[in-house]
């Protein structure tokens, strides 16, 4: 199986096809439904972001507590859907790579192809399993909202299909 | 009368938020690994192997299968001759609260729902039924949000086709698609009033889906795979498990149908008191 590291090798993921199943090594921050809100009003108002959108990878993901001992909780994808209204902005902002679960607008998709972007879907509903490709974990932002706070996560060999490639190729198909 | 104390209800309460959170119910571990050994598609077979995988895992982890732990909802079905000394619903609420806070499970419930805001663990949804007897059933169902999100509803004609219910069924799935962690438990409310429905279709979840079904349930599960959404939506001859319906009364003018689907991580744990 391919595997890919971060930081991300832009040809590497331009060369990925809908489908193809990688593994993932390096940074990824999660982010789900208010920090996506926060983060595109920091835009629109020109205020500083929390994390270096620029080739990043953003996770789609709000952990359980975590148990005492353990590195993280329980951490699979929420639905990604909800994220489309911010996602082409995200983008355009330098935003690469996402991982979540389920399909994306077609703005999102034309979005990706615009801007060379990814889009990842990972084991949904397995977050006791991916727990266990999470080495590390440090709160970067948000810390107030709780499981919805931005999370920078290093994770090994983190499992991905990829759902819709640079070229715009899903693996839903042409809905 | 049978006197039970709000302190067992609250103790038996947290008791419930582990297990249900941590042991996937054996009916559904036994419908996935039959889906599993009975899946064609390489890929599915996978994504079913892994889904198998993190039910192990959470169990001798101690991990939440899923890190969404949901709407915790508690059906507490009160004998009559039953007598509590304290607050049942505090009691179930604390306990609750007190059981996600101590085995790590996750803080997904908002005060308000429009000022959003600091996510806490309580309260739960609580139905609470008068039954005869002088027991307690506790029984609590982490509902993540995933699959709440897919939830319908529809007030039909009462000269309505069944086959346009069935239709309404099948297409409630099919908008779901891949996002709400197929294979998925269909339950479905048909009857009662338009709130009656829902809480019928949720309730339905409760029924163990080891056994083979009505013949409705059956068809409906039949045509439901025919869809070939699959384990994850990426195709595969199980999208959902099962489908449970539970029926009720209901007015000459009306014909409420309402859908609850659940994600794979079909979750519930149960107590008598």
């Amino acid at each position: 199986m391919r595997k890919i590291n971060t930081p991300l090798d832009l040809n590497k993921i331009k060369s990925l096809k809908a489908g193809e199943e990688l593994l993932l090594s390096g940074t990824i921050y999660t982010a789900r439904d208010q920090a996506h809100k926060r983060m595109v009003e920091a835009i629109k108002k020109g205020t500083h972001l929390p994390v270096e959108l620029k080739n990043a990878v953003i996770y789609y993901c709000g952990p359980t507590q975590r148990p005492k001992g353990r590195i993280i909780g329980s951490c699979g994808p929420t639905t990604s859907s909800r994220m489309d209204a911010f996602t082409p902005l995200l983008l355009v902002k330098g935003l690469k790579a996402m991982i979540g679960k389920g399909k994306r607008s077609q703005e999102v998709k034309n979005a990706i192809k615009k801007h060379k972007g990814i889009y990842f879907v990972t084991y949904a509903g397995c977050g006791a399993l991916l727990a266990g490709y999470v080495k590390k974990v440090q709160t970067v932002a948000y810390g107030d909202i709780g499981p919805e706070a931005i999370l920078k996560l290093e994770v090994k060999d983190f499992p991905l299909i990829v759902a819709i490639d640079a070229n715009g190729g899903s693996i839903y198909g042409k809905d | 009368m049978r006197r039970i104390s709000a302190l067992e209800i609250k103790k038996a309460a947290a008791e419930l938020a582990r297990r249900a959170n941590f042991l996937l119910r054996r009916d559904v571990l036994a419908a996935l690994y039959r889906a599993y050994v009975t899946e064609k598609t390489k890929r599915a077979k996978n994504i079913l192997k892994a889904i198998l995988d993190n039910a192990a895992i959470a169990e001798k982890e101690k991990l939440a299968i899923c890190q969404d732990t949901g709407m915790p909802v508690v059906f507490a079905q009160v004998g009559q001759e039953v007598s509590i000394s304290g607050d049942l619903k505090a009691a179930i609420n604390k306990g609750v609260e007190e059981g996600y806070k101590k085995y790590c499970l996750r803080n997904s419930i908002l005060g308000d729902p429009l000022a959003r805001g600091k996510s806490g663990f309580s309260p739960c949804l609580i139905h609470a039924d008068i039954v005869k007897g002088n027991k307690i059933k506790l029984t609590l169902l982490p509902k993540g949000f995933g699959c709440e999100n897919k939830s319908q509803s529809k007030m039909f004609r009462p000269t309505a086709d069944i086959e346009e219910v069935k239709e309404f069924i099948i297409k409630a799935v099919k908008s779901a698609g891949p996002d709400a962690c197929p294979p998925y438990v269909v339950g479905v409310g048909i009857g009662g009033t338009a709130d009656y429905s829902a809480l019928l279709a949720k309730k339905a979840l409760l029924r163990k889906i080891s056994g083979k079904g009505s013949v409705l349930e059956r068809e409906l599960l039949k045509r439901i795979n025919k869809t070939g959404i699959g384990p994850m939506g990426l195709g595969g001859a199980n999208t959902a498990l099962a489908v449970r319906i539970e029926k009720y009364p209901t007015h000459i003018a009306g014909l409420p149908v309402s859908v609850n689907i659940s994600c794979h991580a079909l979750r519930s744990a149960s107590v008598v008191l």
